[in-house]
């Protein structure tokens, strides 16, 4: 058995035979919110943090994340009544049309502001173009971004 | 034979379960009942199947489709409440059981099989409202863009008012005053001149009682109090937070995982697997050989996946085993020229004499256009849980025809529909594929050989190479203009013709005009493809506008415009992708302007986008402004979402869309080699409504069939290629091998 730390939790896990995080997360931890899309990178739907950095869980073997903090969607939130300022620009933009790549994209998303508080828009479009939205909600999920980058601004300067 | 009478066409009400029911029943016989049991929890009022009222004054509207991301929830709840009058805040959605009580099969069954004449007395009673309603219905499907439009218009509204009636004559009676002297707001039925007031809640119980009208009084545009405004999506907060359960995310007590590999040429067979599992295999429990597949049920997906990888499997050598796209294509060419020199063409469109007409042109424009299959690559591969046990099948499943996969696995399990039950989960994502039921099917077929329940999952792989595709096509087209540019012939021969009938017609005021077309056979499975025949018409017709336009020396904006003068809803988006583009405005060096217009699913759309084409000959969309006319947006933030997402849609398939054959079976395997469109490609779009009045048209589709010809008449604009195959890719665009000018 193989100890992983998911969003502060500890679970034991069977990670044999190089299975993927993606897998372990979703099926032996029952944390469905990272997808599975595409199975080799390309896509970011199943995107999670490694110690704050941001990964492909569908190509990170799972016994690679031990001894690590894995962050998830379901760890984004602070507390259960309160979203994180990147989920709660993701409502107020009204983002995700499907929603299934929108785990990913948050994911992804947190990882650029917490390196780079205000990106400009070739920044953004750098960081967030290994993200696949077939619905297109590109424009939204950039303006999100946006949002949560002047909301962090604003409650830092206060 | 059942009798059809008005009183079971619109049903009574009955006490069943401790719910009070009033069903507007819309079949044979008394179903009421049966509809509360489905819908329904104690204490709840039924008013009609589309609403039932909770003590606490809370409206929940049943909602007949499947949410993919366009909001049908939310907008349909609006619809239903804004005419009720309720308190936006206490509405809320639940989505209809798949049963039959919630589509028109029993129904159309009814008047198709059982009563060959058409009831008149639905005519005379309630105008057909209910009868339209249902025929869009069929089979609960989402897709057609249809939901605002049929289930929306024709039977949440009068659902919504219907309700309002009864509550409002409920007071009336209880109060012993005219009803004309109530109002209804916020789900609160008041009498001014007494002070009286009730909740919908409190009056529920007795409204229930009352005659459902006939014919309730809808709104008129100026009296909406929701519809028109963009309340927060219902589906919005569980996507952010990673509650939102799709058909992937489906967990069952004791469920495996399996995946699956069907034979790669479409239609072939396994020759030979072995199915004996070793014990080197962990964590494998059983191999299934489907006959056109092989699957692996394994404790998980990863486990399942590289043990059916490594699994050596022999598939039949089929007729098609040897094709490839070049002879597909050739095949499709030979078919139209045997076609029209055999006089086989069938005819989609005469009007005249195009082929004299074409003789006397002073211009004759010709074009041979080519577009590939295109697969769907929804986000969220193809997916299905499914039990079968004692007689009985359970599926859990992302779909948009949620009854047909009720009636597909009844049939494939030759058990009663009743034994069956459709646990509908939200898509990540539709665009038609799962309209479709062949991975239910196989989901099914692998839980038949064991007793606990089974979640199948696709590979990428798999999802691209088992799609159903949008078919590839050639085009052959011409125009004759006179002296001053003005077409007088228009001839267009292409092949396939699937649906919608009208896609291959053109807008345009053009005299003697010919539309034909030839169904070669192939191979590939075909699918609805979001905007189906509008995806390749809209790109031939725009495209090929454009090189008459410029074939008369004028501004392809107006030269549209000039052809659709007696069009006012033409010429209103016309003007306003005028206006809002800057249509005219000088561009930098190397970039284009271009336009392009088409009404589908009810909504006219035009699109002018905007491009650069760099030496090297690569294509940036920067811009697109896009103009519609949806006669009335019911969200319409919602609404600009879905012109967006139609949008990208139909620009990655331009782009770099291409499912190409070889050997029989696709190349194409994942997003390294079928790419879409990124956030770094996409452009900046600005989307512009309409309010005509007119009827309200589609949202999900109609933006995606313009955005191709958008940008490759862009393209013609900024580099003098004109693009007549797609996806632009495969055009070398590089400044060395631009016309001069």
């Amino acid at each position: 058995m193989t100890s992983l730390t998911i969003n502060g939790k500890e679970y034991q896990v069977d990670a044999t035979a190089d299975i993927p995080l993606l897998w372990v997360i979703r099926e032996q931890c029952g944390l469905t919110g990272t997808k599975f899309g595409c199975g080799i990178a390309q896509c970011g739907a199943c995107t999670v943090h490694l110690d704050g950095q941001p990964v492909r869980s569908c190509i990170t073997p799972a016994i690679s994340a031990e001894g690590k903090n894995i962050t998830t969607i379901e760890g984004m939130a602070p507390d259960k009544n309160t979203l994180h300022i990147v989920q709660q620009a993701w409502i107020e933009e009204q983002t995700p049309q499907c929603g299934y790549c929108q785990s990913g994209q948050i994911m992804s998303a947190v990882a650029l502001l917490n390196e780079n508080p205000s990106p400009s828009d070739e920044e953004i479009d750098a960081a967030m173009s290994g993200n696949i939205c077939r619905c297109g909600m590109y424009g939204r999920i950039k303006s999100a971004i946006k949002r949560a980058s002047a909301t962090l601004q604003s409650s830092t300067s206060l | 034979m059942k009798k059809w009478t008005r009183r079971a066409f619109i049903g009574a009400g009955v006490l069943a379960g401790g719910t009070l029911v009033i069903g507007i029943a819309i079949r044979p016989g008394n179903r009421s009942s049966k509809v509360a049991g489905l819908i329904a929890s104690e204490g709840e009022t039924v008013m009609n199947i589309w609403l039932k009222i909770a003590p606490d004054n809370t409206v929940t509207a049943i909602i007949p489709h499947a949410e993919m991301g366009q909001g049908v929830h939310t907008a349909l709840a609006m619809m239903l409440a804004d005419e009720m009058d309720a308190d936006w805040s206490k509405v809320k959605f639940q989505e209809a059981p798949a049963d039959k009580e919630y589509a028109n099969y029993t129904l159309l069954k009814g008047f198709i099989a059982g009563n060959a004449t058409f009831p008149k007395f639905i005519e005379e009673t309630i105008d057909g409202v209910f009868l339209t309603a249902v025929k869009s219905l069929n089979f609960q499907i989402t897709g057609g863009s249809a939901s605002v439009r049929f289930t929306g218009q024709q039977a949440m509204r009068i659902a919504g008012a219907a309700a309002k009636s009864m509550l409002m004559q409920a007071a009336a009676d209880t109060w012993k005053v005219p009803v004309e002297e109530l109002t209804a707001q916020n789900s609160i039925i008041s009498h001014p001149g007494s002070k009286l007031i009730a909740t919908f809640a409190e009056l529920a119980p007795a409204a229930a009682k009352v005659n459902i009208p006939t014919r309730p009084k809808l709104k008129s545009i100026e009296e909406f109090t929701l519809m028109g405004t963009s309340p927060p999506r219902f589906d919005i907060p569980a996507k952010v937070t990673g509650e939102a359960q799709f058909g992937l995310d489906v967990q069952v007590p004791g469920m495996k995982y399996a995946t699956i590999k069907a034979a790669p040429v479409f239609g072939s067979k396994v020759k030979s697997v072995d199915t004996i599992v070793s014990s080197s295999q962990q964590g494998v429990k059983k191999i299934v050989n489907l006959g056109d597949a092989v699957a692996v049920i394994a404790d998980g997906y990863w486990q399942a996946k590289i043990t059916l990888d490594a699994l050596p499997i022999e598939f039949e050598t089929t007729e098609n085993s040897g094709l490839n796209q070049e002879k597909i294509m050739d095949r499709y060419s030979k078919a139209m020229d045997t076609d029209l020199a055999e006089g086989n063409l069938d005819i989609h469109f005469k009007d005249g004499d195009a082929a004299t007409a074409l003789e006397q042109a002073a211009i004759l424009v010709e074009a041979e256009y080519q577009l590939p299959f295109l697969a769907h690559a929804t986000m969220e591969p193809m997916n299905c849980t499914a039990w079968v046990r004692d007689g009985k099948c359970e599926v859990w499943c992302g779909s948009q025809n949620p009854l047909g996969v009720k009636a597909a696995a009844a049939e494939l399990l030759e058990i009663d529909i009743d034994q069956v039950t459709v646990h509908n989960q939200l898509l990540g994502g539709g665009f038609g594929r799962r309209g479709e039921t062949d991975v239910i099917k196989q989901a099914i077929l692998i839980a038949k050989e064991v007793d606990y329940p089974v979640k199948l999952i696709w590979s990428r792989e798999e999802d691209t190479q088992h799609d159903v595709y949008r078919e590839a096509t050639i085009s052959r087209m011409k125009a004759g203009l006179d002296q001053s540019g003005i077409p007088i012939a228009y001839a267009h021969q292409f092949i396939f013709k699937h649906h919608p009938p009208e896609a291959a017609d053109i807008p345009y005021s053009i005299p003697n005009q010919l539309i034909q077309y030839s169904s070669p056979a192939f191979h590939v499975p075909w699918g609805n493809w979001r905007s189906v025949d509008h995806s390749t018409h809209g790109f031939l017709t725009e495209s090929f506008i454009d090189e008459m336009a410029h074939a008369a020396k004028q501004d392809p904006l107006t030269y549209r415009k000039n052809l659709t003068k007696d069009n006012s809803r033409f010429q209103r988006v016309l003007d306003m992708v005028y206006e809002k583009s800057n249509w005219g405005a000088p561009l930098p060096a190397n970039w284009g302007r271009g336009i392009a217009i088409a009404q589908s699913f009810g909504s006219i759309v035009a699109e002018v986008a905007e491009v650069e084409v760099g030496i090297d000959g690569k294509v940036k969309v920067h811009r697109v402004v896009c103009a519609v006319d949806p006669g009335f947006a019911i969200h319409p933030n919602g609404f600009i979402a879905q012109m967006e997402s139609g949008i990208i849609y139909g620009l990655a398939a331009a782009m770099t869309g291409e499912i190409t054959i070889e050997n029989g079976a696709v190349v194409q395997s994942n997003f390294h080699n079928y790419p879409v469109t990124r956030m770094d490609e996409a452009p900046k779009i600005e989307t512009h409504i309409i309010n005509s009045g007119n009827p309200p048209g589609g949202a999900g589709e109609p933006s995606t069939p313009v955005i191709a010809p958008a940008v490759t008449n862009a393209i013609f604009d900024a580099t003098g290629i004109r693009i007549r195959q797609l996806p632009i890719s495969k055009n070398d665009l590089r400044a060395s091998i631009r016309p001069t000018t």
